[in-house]
């Protein structure tokens, strides 16, 4: 067994620890780190729930050592807010209704992040592409490929996040059950 | 702050993680550690592996801190592409398109996550028939460049695969280049990959290399993936192939020589199907081929 000293820039945060060689970057970012938006759902590196970007690439982090990620650059899920602002992603989920149970997203998230910054106007190909890596069992994946083509849009400059409360979309429906 | 990970959260058992800086170093620690040691390249390969605990190491010797392994060089008639060139990188390079089948077989290997870390010596190395470089590298007559305590070798991609997860590496060698010939002209290339869904290992798979000259098949390359516990080729094929002007009615009858090949069955697929699947892949990997040859795609 062997202990290793990594320091790894985290979200824009220099953060150490002594971790054993064979701890999976997904726990450590979730059980040292203490953070758990990224998700581990499969045993075979299938779903891609744990989707992070490492200096800049998506990659799965259930299969990469901690210590491999010395000396790197990791971002999750929790980086993409910048004071209490969304990034266009997070809003394109909420616009566009792209997660249900919500166990995916943060690897879809993180997995179309890397194409949003090279690509200004992904087409549906291309976007189902950067996310052939990872599944979802919820939606059907039209309204993440939605969510994703909005945050494209709103990084244009097209498009801007509706108030939630005025959203018109998902006001409840008059129905003779009364929902 | 840090709270310790004990338990069902680790995976893998417990190994010793070196990270050399250079080749030599790399050499040194397989020669002094001994069988229990393994080397990590992406590790898209071995970590999922050691998840399961289907091997289990004493010892990781990651390359992932080695500079210089990931360079891909053209060459005098041939590009050398470093064995940690990653999957990705190398799909949006100028061989993936010059060598169209390198570019068919990057996009088809796994996702684009696991791309970003997976790299062409892993895929080699591992010995995996399910892989898809091996039958690419053998179409190719690809020369895979090892370095170990004796200094460096040059091993024929036709002599590389040995038998299932076993491939020519002695086990105190890296595996630090694989030279791809450029190509002459009246060549095209194809790779097609049937799988069940985007990221899955081939049910099976065939790579064709076609040279034509007047018109008519002066050499062809066809190999396949999945098939056996080593990538094979299709002497019948081929020959069949030879000195026909390739039209799809020609194309089709030459496959059925396939009949020589006697696939395994696997978690996939059983030999009918691969059969089947092989000959459907091949029509098509060498149609394509042909095309490109015609259209003077590569060059």
């Amino acid at each position: 067994m062997s202990e290793h000293s990594i320091s790894v820039r985290v979200n824009g945060v220099a953060r150490a620890a002594t971790v054993e060689s064979r701890l999976l970057l997904v726990h450590f970012l979730r059980e040292v780190l203490g953070l758990t938006g990224t998700h581990v759902g499969c045993d075979t590196t299938s779903c891609g729930a744990c989707t992070v970007n490492l200096d800049g690439r998506a990659v799965k982090s259930c299969t990469m050592f901690a210590v491999q990620t010395d000396g790197h650059e990791v971002r999750t899920i929790e980086g993409l807010e910048t004071d209490d602002v969304l990034h266009p992603l997070q809003e394109g989920f909420r616009e566009q209704h792209g997660l249900q149970c919500g166990y995916c997203t943060p690897g879809m998230i993180m997995a179309a992040l890397p194409l949003l910054e090279a690509n200004a106007d992904p087409d549906e190909a291309t976007v189902r592409t950067a996310i052939s890596g990872n599944l979802c069992r919820c939606t059907g994946y039209a309204q993440i490929v939605n969510s994703i083509r909005w945050a494209a849009a709103a990084m244009r400059g097209e498009v801007a996040a509706t108030d939630a409360d005025a959203d018109p979309v998902w006001q409840p429906l008059a129905g003779p059950l009364g929902y | 702050m840090s709270q310790w990970v004990t338990g069902a959260d680790m995976y893998p058992a417990a190994f010793t993680y070196h990270a050399p800086e250079s080749v030599g170093e790399a050499v040194e620690l397989l020669s002094q550690l001994g069988p229990g040691a393994k080397l990590l390249a992406g590790g898209a390969s071995l970590i999922p592996l050691m998840k399961l605990r289907l091997v289990e190491l004493t010892d990781v010797v990651d390359l992932g801190r080695i500079k210089g392994l990931d360079a891909i060089e053209p060459g005098d008639g041939h590009v050398r592409i470093g064995a940690m060139v990653r999957q990705a990188d190398l799909l949006r390079s100028p061989v993936a398109r010059s060598l169209a089948l390198l570019g068919d077989a990057c996009s088809v290997i796994a996702d684009p996550s696991v791309r970003n870390v997976g790299t062409i010596g892993g895929n080699l190395s591992h010995g995996d028939p399910a892989n898809d470089h091996p039958a690419i590298m053998l179409a190719l007559d690809a020369r895979l460049h090892a370095r170990g305590p004796a200094g460096e070798r040059t091993i024929a991609a036709a002599d590389f695969n040995v038998d299932l997860l076993q491939v020519a590496l002695e086990p105190d060698e890296v595996l630090v280049g694989i030279e791809v010939p450029t190509p002459t002209a009246g060549q095209g290339t194809a790779y097609v990959k049937f799988e069940r869904q985007v990221g899955d290992f081939a049910l099976a798979a065939a790579a064709a290399v076609i040279t034509l000259d007047g018109g008519r098949v002066s050499r062809a390359r066809v190999t396949f993936t999945n098939l056996a516990p080593t990538p094979v080729r299709s002497p019948a094929i081929e020959a069949a192939l030879l000195g026909c002007e390739p039209d799809a009615a020609s194309i089709a009858e030459a496959t059925h020589a396939l009949v020589e090949i006697d696939p395994w069955s696997d978690l996939r697929a059983t030999a009918d199907v691969k059969r089947a699947m092989a000959r459907a892949a091949a029509e098509r990997a060498i149609r394509l081929a042909v095309e490109r040859a015609r259209g003077g795609v590569e060059s």
